[in-house]
């Protein structure tokens, strides 16, 4: 037997499931590609602040 | 005097990330394998006599609706601590928890309304536990909404938290709609023996990993605020320092001349 196949509720259950990978995935990717924006922007003014103290 | 050093660590943000970096791995690990766990167990569970396979939506849509709330309640808590404690990490941990929560609760409408249709027939209905989660999801979205429309960051952060702590009544509401009024979603019976052990178990496990699940995204959140406003901080003294210089230099000039 299909694990996924739920008879005629298979559209609103994996519809459910599918939905909620969505948002998730969406969630987590803004949060980690907004992490290493910002990282690489704080590294970019440090290394520009130790530059420009050292000249 | 632990307790006092424990809240002094919590009140530094770099003792936070510190502590974050290292946690943050293990906690979106956890997260990951209990929901995996909780949803294979919970795809192989029996149908439901009354609402048949369609009872699996449950396993994402009570921890989703859990959490929504339970989201609010951080906000709340956390904006109080602002507002009353000035603790420094009180208003990062209520930003960050605003757009999460509001995820949560968009995530507990959808599964809400692909459960309704096979179970009541339609996918909504204008009953006032719907309603009182639309209006979560409207107040999430006005936090969010009025943070971001004003410059000023700590005038921003106050009136936020205190929008916060209105917004806090529409948390009883939710709770007891299905009990102050006829409504059609069912009244709540996962804690009062409503549910049959065979989805019981699985329902909790899945609550337990979403809710680690949002422990890190919470975390990781904070973290990025905490990195948002140090680059600002950075920012705002180069801009300082290029003043100050330009001063300098303009009193050096009209010295010369």
């Amino acid at each position: 037997m299909n694990l996924f196949d739920f008879g005629p509720h298979t559209p609103f259950i994996l519809g459910s499931y599918a939905s909620g990978a969505v948002l998730l995935a969406a969630l987590t990717g803004w949060l980690m590609w907004d992490g290493r924006r910002l990282a690489a922007q704080l590294a970019a003014l440090e290394a520009r602040r130790s530059s420009s103290s050292s000249s | 005097m632990q307790t006092q050093s424990i809240t002094q660590k919590l009140a530094n943000p770099t003792w936070f990330m510190g502590f974050s970096g290292r946690v943050l791995p293990w906690l979106s690990a956890a997260a990951v394998l209990t929901i995996g766990y909780a949803l294979w167990t919970g795809f192989n569970t029996p149908p439901d006599y009354q609402q048949g396979q369609s009872v699996k939506i449950m396993f994402l849509h009570v921890p989703a609706a859990w959490l929504a709330m339970m989201a609010y309640g951080l906000v709340a808590v956390s904006s109080f601590g602002l507002l009353v404690f000035r603790h420094p990490l009180a208003d990062v941990s209520a930003k960050s928890a605003a757009p999460i929560g509001a995820m949560f609760t968009l995530l507990a409408l959808v599964t809400g309304s692909l459960w309704g249709k096979p179970t009541w027939g339609t996918y909504w209905q204008w009953d006032a536990r719907m309603t009182s989660v639309l209006i979560l999801f409207f107040l999430y979205l006005g936090l969010i909404a009025l943070r971001s429309s004003l410059e000023d960051e700590t005038l921003a952060s106050k009136l936020t938290a205190v929008l916060a702590l209105v917004g806090v009544v529409i948390l009883p509401v939710i709770k007891y709609s299905v009990e102050w009024w006829n409504t059609l979603h069912q009244p709540a019976g996962v804690l009062k023996g409503g549910v049959d052990k065979v989805f019981l178990e699985p329902l909790l496990i899945s609550a337990i990993g979403f809710t680690v699940l949002f422990f890190a995204l919470h975390m990781k959140a904070m973290r990025n605020e905490i990195l948002r406003r140090r680059v600002k901080a950075r920012q705002l003294k180069e801009v300082e320092q290029a003043a100050r210089h330009e001063r300098d230099a303009a009193r050096i000039g009209a010295r010369a001349s």
